[in-house]
């Protein structure tokens, strides 16, 4: 299989998973799945991670990489500490 | 350093954490887990990544640290009424993060490689990346800023306000010029140059829309691909990308900017989604299977969520983002419609309380507004304690983001399992004794059922007319977002209890009490 069938293959399937996945969260919860996949959107830090990182790498390249870092870093903290924040609100009588 | 296949396994162990956690959001009580496992999943992918290879220490701590105290910042100081706001603005951060990393990640291949080598699927998807990336960032900004009150608005602004508003435009119209006479001027940097004051112009208008603006649409969509095939056949071409991002972001803000107040829930689930696919986009760049799977997660979460608020509206998303909603001609007279309207003081409304058994509250963006979750709690907890059931029934499109009104009604430790959807309450509404529409407007009106003509014919709604007795709290008799009366106001069974959310709730509590 080449790359690109087999990246495509595990787009396709995991879009069916997610779709799967959400359709039973309850509209209680909508909010905090929101924050909770806008944190899981931040997955983006990785590629920014590996270009800032780079030994031997364009110093624009670089720069731009470093601002995402920054940007997807907000994303996984700020999304995940929300959705805890919110999450433990959530309480039985 | 981690071995490529180590590294490759220890992202499939976060992928399947990732998807454990938004199963574990289906149960309040499994949901706080879920969302820990999310994190560990999240931590070992980018532990893997950071010893993946040698690296420049220095510009990643440098980013983490900036996004770690604005977003821990952000995270720990939101007021649960704002949480729109921020998940709006958050959205943009993950449009933008996947922009660059795009951008970047063509700056490199160009630095590596001489022209032509990189991949076609490399080229593709860094289009796809900047376009989508480009309309979730823009997009997103201006969510934000219509959330919080401060674009396309006519009033006076907080001085914070104005900060934001004119340093945003300044910063995007200055940087644009900048870059654009940095490289020389070309027919691409002056289209990117231009772009970039459109953005900024566009963004200090007062009104959210203006002629012409949905052929501008058309154009800067058609614009957007037209660069999109001419950066796939010239990849080294770094300014095509800029010109690119600069017209994806017009039109990221002139589709956001036009949306009425009504229907923020959907277009912020929309951009959820565009934020999620903008990273599975980013992962075709630089081959990644982690981004690829944790972007559809989002994506497909933001579509199911669009979808949802777009049935409780009982519209298309195409008329959501091009059409408009407002009273049409047939639209009755408010003074009408209001002849019959009785209104109620507290002390009367606390005398319809005594002896009843149900009561409903019906809550809507005026209870965020009016801040007024805590009294609600209270009032509920002083009927329970004379035996009465008290529940609270939620219109999917109530507040202003998905599941707004849950939130904030746990935030005042209302139980969950009083918290009732639309069609658990609606078959048992005959049997409530009272229902108290709180700050909510549109969804309890019955014309939705009755008038096919109206603007809001067939939008699912909250039966309280049912009801043996309604009390709406609300300030006036102001129309809600689609502009029309609500005949519900002057029904036969309703007293309205004009006053600021709050205060009524409040002076009823004491009315109750002196009774």
């Amino acid at each position: 299989m080449t790359d690109i069938v087999m990246l495509l293959t595990v787009f396709v399937l995991a879009i069916y998973v997610g779709f799967a996945v959400i359709t039973k969260v309850p509209p209680t919860l909508h909010t905090p799945l929101m924050s909770g996949s806008n944190a899981i959107s931040g997955i983006t830090i990785i590629g920014s991670v590996v270009l800032a990182g780079a030994l031997h790498e364009a110093p624009l390249a670089k720069l731009l990489a470093t601002v995402a870092v920054a940007f997807a870093t907000i994303n996984v903290v700020g999304g995940f500490l929300v959705t805890h924040r919110m999450l433990k609100m959530f309480k039985r009588k | 350093m981690l071995s490529q296949h180590l590294v490759n396994i220890i992202y499939l162990v976060a992928a399947v954490l990732f998807i454990l956690d938004l199963q574990w959001m289906a149960h309040p009580r499994t949901a706080v887990r879920g969302n820990l496992v999310g994190t560990l999943g999240m931590l070992l992918a980018i532990a893997a990544t950071l010893f993946s290879q040698q690296q420049d220490w220095m510009y990643i701590l440098i980013g983490v640290a900036a996004g770690t105290v604005v977003g821990a910042v952000a995270a720990l100081k939101v007021k649960m009424t704002s949480m729109p706001e921020m998940v709006g603005l958050f959205n943009g951060f993950g449009g933008g993060a996947s922009v660059l990393v795009a951008g970047a990640a063509l700056v490199a291949a160009a630095h590596a490689l001489s022209a032509g080598q990189s991949s076609l699927q490399m080229r593709v998807a860094t289009v796809a990346s900047g376009i989508i990336g480009s309309v979730t960032f823009f997009g997103s900004y201006v969510a934000f800023g219509k959330l919080a009150e401060f674009l396309a608005v006519r009033w006076k602004l907080h001085p914070w306000q104005k900060v934001i508003k004119f340093g945003v435009s300044l910063l995007v119209a200055a940087g644009g010029i900048w870059y654009g006479t940095a490289v020389g001027f070309s027919p691409m940097s002056i289209l990117m140059m231009l772009s970039a004051v459109a953005i900024a112009g566009i963004l200090l208008i007062k009104k959210d829309r203006f002629p012409g603006m949905d052929a501008v649409k058309i154009v800067t969509a058609l614009l957007s691909v037209l660069l999109g095939v001419l950066l796939v056949q010239h990849p080294q071409n770094l300014l095509l990308f800029w010109a690119l991002v600069g017209v994806a972001g017009v039109l990221g803000v002139l589709l956001t900017i036009s949306i009425g107040g009504a229907d923020m829930p959907v277009v912020i689930a929309l951009l959820n989604s565009y934020s999620g696919l903008a990273a599975a986009a980013t992962g075709f760049v630089i081959d990644n299977t982690v981004l690829i799977i944790a972007g559809s997660l989002v994506g497909a979460s933001g579509i199911i969520l669009t979808n949802i608020m777009c049935k409780a509206m009982n519209r298309s998303l195409a008329n959501v983002l091009f059409g408009t909603m407002g009273p049409t001609s047939e639209t009755p007279d408010a003074d009408e419609v209001y002849t019959t309207v009785k209104s109620a003081s507290a002390e009367e409304v606390a005398m319809l309380m005594d002896g009843v058994q149900r009561v409903v509250v019906v809550p809507g963006y005026g209870m965020a507004v009016a801040q007024a979750q805590h009294a609600v709690r209270d009032l509920a907890n002083l009927l329970e304690s004379k035996g009465v059931d008290v529940e609270f029934a939620i219109h999917p499109v109530a507040g202003r983001m998905p599941g707004h009104m849950n939130v904030l009604l746990a935030e005042a430790d209302i139980p969950y399992e009083k918290l009732l959807e639309m069609d658990q309450i609606n078959p048992s509404m005959a049997q409530v004794d009272v229902a108290i529409v709180l700050g909510a407007n549109d969804v309890v009106n019955p014309v939705a059922r009755t008038d096919p003509g109206s603007p809001i014919a067939g939008m699912p709604i909250i039966d309280v007319d049912k009801a043996r007795t309604v009390v709406v709290i609300k300030r006036s008799l102001s129309p809600g977002f689609a502009g029309i009366p609500n005949p519900l106001f002057a029904a036969d069974n309703t007293l309205m209890y004009f006053g600021d959310g709050k205060k009524a709730i409040l002076d009823l509590i004491a009315a109750i009490k002196e009774m």
